[in-house]
Formats: C-alpha cells, sequence, structure tokens
C-alpha cells in the first residue's frame, strides 16, 4: 500500500497504534461528568467519562465503537486532556477543530500525537470522525454533560 | 408491451459489455493516485451513458421553452418532448396509460405524495398501515409522520436473519383493518428481492392497495405493474440512467382521480379566482408548478436505452455477476457477507463486512485503488439494528459492471485486511 502517500496521510502509524492499542479505553472510573457522542451517518459512538478534581482532569476514559479515525482520535483525545484543567482542555478542543479546518498542527502542548491528525483535514467525509470524541469532552466539561452530535444534518 | 402511439418501437441490442461500457466515458476516468475507477455504488445512483448526456444537451440547445399553454414553436416542442417521455415510461412500467405516470423529483417525493394525497384523504384514526422492516428511511418517515398527525396505526413485517421477510407474520400482520401496504421490492442495504405476489395477494385478501418503494427493482428488473397488480410504483431516474432531480409516481387512474392535490400552484389548476380554485386532471393535477422537463425528457431516452438491452438481459447480467462476487468474496478471509446466499433472490446489492476494519476504514483504503463502495446505515438503520452492526461496506452492481471488477474488490480487500493488521 505504499504506493498510496495520500493514504498515509489519513492512517499515519500513529494513528494506528492508538488504533490497535487505545489509551484509556474503558478505564472504569469514577466520573464527575459524562457524555455521548454520535455520528449517526456512520454509526460511531463514543462516551466520554471525565473525573474532575479541584477543576483539574484527573481521569478521564472513553468507550464505543467507530472507525479507526474516530477511535485513534479518541484515544489521543484522552492522553491529551489528562491532568489538564477543564479550561485548557477545552482550549485544546478549539484548538482541535481548528486543525480540521486548516490541515494545520497547531502549536498546543500536548499535541504531539495528536498533530498525526491533521491529515484528516484533507478527507472532508472523515472530519466527522476525528472531531466526534473532541465534541463529546467538551460536552463532558459543559455544565451538566449531556449529548452531542456531529450529525448536522448533511449528506 | 403495448405501445403508445406516437411512440417509436425500440430495437433490442444484444447484450454486448465491451459496448455498454464505452457508452460511460466516466468508466474510463482515473481516480486517486492514478487508479483506473471500479464504480460499484450503483444502489446510490448510477452513471449516465452519452445517449442520456446528449438528450439533456439537446433538448437545451434546441428545444428549451416552458411546457404548456404556449403557442409558439419552442413550447410546443418541448411539451410534446415532456409528454412523450411519459409514455416511455409508462410503457416502461406497463401503465395503462401515460395519464397513470405522474414526474416528481425522486422516490422520496413520490411516496410523501401519495401519504399526503391519498391517506390524508381517506385514512382514518385506526386505520392500518403495514410497511417492512427492511424499508428504506423514505418509506417508513412519510408513514411516522402520518401516524403521528392522524393517528393511524403503523404495523411492520420484520426481517429474518438471511434479510428475508417474515412472510408468516405478514399473514398475521395484514388485516381486516389495513388499508396500505407499502413495501420495498428491492431491499437497498441487503438486495433481499421481495415475493410481491406474496404480499400482494395477502394485501388484496383484505381489500388494501399495495404501494411497492421501486427505487432499487426498476433500474433493475423487469417490471410490469399490471402483471404485479399493485396500486402505487415509486421510483427515482437517477438510478437508472437518468439525471437527478426526476422521479416518478405511477398509480392506477381511478386511483388518482380519487386523491386531493399534492402541492397547490401554477399548473394543478383548473380555474383560480380569489376565493377558490378548481383542479386540473390528473397528471397535471399533481405536478404543480414548472417542472423538471429536460431530466424527464432525459429519463425518456435512459429508459429507451435500458429497452434496447431489454431488462430480462439485465438482470441476467446482474445476477451472474452477483452469483460470481457472492462466490468471490465468500472466498476473501474475515469477509462476511449478510443477506441471502443466493443470486436468485437477490439483486446487485451486496453488504458486507471485513472483520475487525470499520466499514469505513475498508471504504477509504478502497478508494485509493479505485474501488467506489458506499459505508454507512444506507438509509435503512432498522436493517443495521436487526443485524446488530453500526454499518455495513456495501458494493452495488449495475448493466456495465464485469467480473474483473469484482476480483478488483475481492483483492482490494485483502489488501485493507493487512494494511490494518487484521490478517
Amino acid at each position: 500500500m505504499a504506493e498510496s502517500g495520500l493514504l498515509d496521510d489519513l492512517y499515519r502509524e500513529i494513528i494506528l497504534d492508538h488504533y490497535r492499542q487505545p489509551r484509556n479505553r474503558g478505564a472504569a472510573i469514577e466520573p464527575t461528568c459524562s457524555a455521548d457522542g454520535a455520528n449517526p451517518l456512520c454509526g460511531d459512538q463514543v462516551r466520554v467519562d471525565v473525573a474532575l478534581v479541584d477543576g483539574v482532569i484527573g481521569r478521564i476514559a472513553f468507550s464505543g465503537h467507530g472507525c479507526s479515525i474516530s477511535q485513534a482520535s479518541a484515544s489521543m483525545m484522552t492522553e491529551y486532556a489528562k491532568g489538564r484543567t477543564a479550561a485548557e482542555a477545552l482550549r485544546g478542543v478549539d484548538a482541535f477543530q481548528q486543525m480540521m479546518l486548516t490541515g494545520e498542527p497547531p502549536e498546543v502542548d500536548g499535541f504531539d500525537d495528536v498533530a498525526a491528525l491533521a491529515g484528516v483535514a484533507k478527507f472532508a467525509a472523515r472530519v466527522k470522525c476525528a472531531s466526534l470524541a473532541w465534541k463529546t469532552l467538551a460536552q463532558a466539561l459543559a455544565e451538566g454533560g449531556g449529548q452531542v452530535t456531529t450529525d448536522d444534518g448533511s449528506r | 408491451m403495448t405501445s403508445p402511439a406516437g411512440l417509436p418501437a425500440i430495437e433490442r441490442l444484444p447484450y454486448d459489455l465491451a459496448r455498454i461500457r464505452r457508452d460511460f466515458p466516466i468508466l474510463k476516468r482515473e481516480v486517486g493516485s492514478g487508479a483506473g475507477l471500479v464504480y460499484l455504488d450503483n444502489a446510490a445512483t448510477s452513471q449516465r451513458p452519452v445517449q442520456v448526456l446528449a438528450e439533456i444537451t439537446r433538448f437545451y440547445r434546441d428545444h428549451n421553452a416552458n411546457i404548456h399553454r404556449g403557442v409558439h414553436t419552442l413550447s410546443v416542442e418541448a411539451t410534446e418532448l415532456y409528454e412523450q417521455a411519459r409514455a416511455k415510461v409508462a410503457r416502461f412500467i406497463g401503465a395503462a396509460g401515460p395519464r397513470e405516470v405522474i414526474f416528481t423529483r425522486n422516490t422520496t417525493e413520490s411516496i410523501n405524495l401519495v401519504a399526503h394525497a391519498w391517506a390524508r384523504k381517506f385514512l382514518r384514526p385506526g386505520d392500518e398501515v403495514v410497511i417492512s422492516e427492511i424499508e428504506h428511511h423514505s418509506n417508513i418517515v412519510p408513514w411516522q409522520m402520518l401516524r403521528d398527525e392522524r393517528g393511524i396505526t403503523l404495523k411492520y413485517i420484520p426481517m429474518l436473519p438471511d434479510g428475508t421477510l417474515d412472510l408468516d407474520y405478514a399473514r398475521t400482520a395484514i388485516t381486516g383493518r389495513t388499508r396500505l401496504v407499502a413495501i420495498t421490492a428491492m431491499s437497498n442495504a441487503l438486495g433481499t428481492i421481495v415475493p410481491l405476489d406474496v404480499i400482494v395477494a395477502q394485501a388484496k385478501a383484505v381489500g388494501a392497495l399495495v404501494l411497492v418503494d421501486g427505487a432499487q427493482s426498476v433500474p433493475h428488473l423487469p417490471v410490469d405493474v399490471q402483471a404485479l397488480g399493485v396500486d402505487f410504483l415509486a421510483f427515482s431516474g437517477h438510478k437508472m440512467l437518468a439525471p437527478f432531480g426526476i422521479g416518478v409516481l405511477w398509480g392506477r387512474l381511478p386511483l388518482l382521480e380519487s386523491m386531493d392535490p399534492f402541492l397547490g400552484g401554477g399548473d394543478m389548476i383548473l380555474t383560480v379566482s380569489m376565493e377558490r380554485s378548481t383542479w386540473a386532471e390528473v397528471p397535471a393535477k399533481f405536478e404543480a408548478g414548472t417542472p423538471n422537463v429536460g431530466d424527464a425528457v432525459a429519463l425518456g431516452a435512459a429508459v429507451d436505452y435500458l429497452t434496447a438491452l431489454g431488462m430480462d438481459a439485465v438482470r441476467e447480467h446482474e445476477r451472474a455477476l452477483t452469483g460470481y462476487a457472492l462466490r468471490r468474496l465468500a472466498d476473501v478471509p474475515g469477509v462476511r457477507i449478510f443477506g441471502v446466499p443466493d443470486a436468485d433472490r437477490r439483486g446487485g446489492v451486496i453488504s458486507f463486512e471485513l472483520e475487525g476494519v470499520h466499514p469505513h476504514d475498508v471504504g477509504q483504503v478502497l478508494d485509493t485503488k479505485g474501488v467506489a463502495i458506499r459505508t454507512g446505515h444506507h438509509c435503512a438503520q432498522p436493517v443495521m439494528l436487526a443485524l446488530n452492526v453500526p454499518a455495513t461496506a456495501r458494493a452495488s452492481f449495475y448493466i456495465y459492471n464485469t467480473t474483473a471488477e469484482v476480483d478488483a474488490l475481492a483483492s482490494g480487500l485483502e489488501d485493507v485486511a493487512r494494511f490494518f493488521g487484521v490478517r
């Protein structure tokens, strides 16, 4: 498959690594806030559980199912968010969304692995997959948690 | 097949795959990193042959004008072409006459037309509409909306694990209170061919009407509405070589005449005063506003193209190709095929999964090899729920697909498995 540089942009080795060995997936924590995210058009589902201690994300876990991009992105998101304040994590969500628009990895502390997802921006159909866990984290951190969907009704 | 006056007979051509492929220039293009296109997403939309593309151009270049009531030459010609297309479609499906053919945007609009113009007029709370679990969302949602608005009862015939319908259950679901059975002739998600004769017999035994969602069947199977004994047939042009944005509702003429209009506006009226209006005759009553004339004319050309091939030959080509694909894909390690394993009972649609790889990823990697398939729920979420999968990968065939393209799909899937390290 080496003939396809475009494909290598999407499926960077670090992404496949997170897909095959997801971090913080299904970890048993006692969450202080949670949210469920869904991408109805492709059937991706993710749940994000966060244990906040004095405004800092002490523990975080995700569960659900989806394509390699959505699962790897969720894994990376948990690694990024752990140990950060809620406010800092939300800035990370914004930086991630910006990266999905520009295709450029931002200068953000802790984005070492996350930056590998910048190539997803070239694949319009996959941006929703990559964004799901991040939007769900933002929802979990918002007051009361709840549900989020990447489905804006477009096809 | 009866030939309405004024329509030239269509000469039957031999089924020459090489010649057919030459009619579709898009099949020669490259995608991704220089791979040749292998287009296997025909259940979503077909490609269009040069004959149809030429007809679109010819209409706008030589005959373009608004139809009806125009006295000038172009308007008269455009009206004739539009009505001729209606007659071609009527002949193609065995309608009693062209007036039974209503042009819409697509299958979805055709079904909604029946839900609004027939069901809202004639159904009362407690009346039953029966659908099935393998319907496309377009034949589920309009009836749920009607149920919530009018208090009708909506029932469905469940899917068996092999993707066929539970016909024994259908016998009990269709009762004396059933007024309409709205059912697909072929599942877009699984390819299941529904035994309409059984369903129609059950419906007729209780005096219910039958609406057939023909979005997948009319492009791929011989369809004769008289032989089927159904009452409504809905289908889309874009899945059968015609442009987007043109669809058909066929209905029995007395039924259409008994119905209220769908949309109100120009062209669907006989008279309008500031107090009230009266309705035009069928089919104009259901074609409010300026219709999609150019694409209707192009649908006529598409129907001519399919008629020349012969729908029995189209079905035989796809049956053989589907049989080949079912055998070929079964040999790919990790591939699990959903639905009936028998090409005699399914159309050219194969939903499958590759163990350990999400369908999205399967489709993405295949795309780099030029192989275009669809992944997701295929607007049939109840089917996904019944299969207990979030999504499937789906390959679907048409008149121009070859066994070599099936081989490209199979070897592509082997590459996908290697790429994700599941084999």
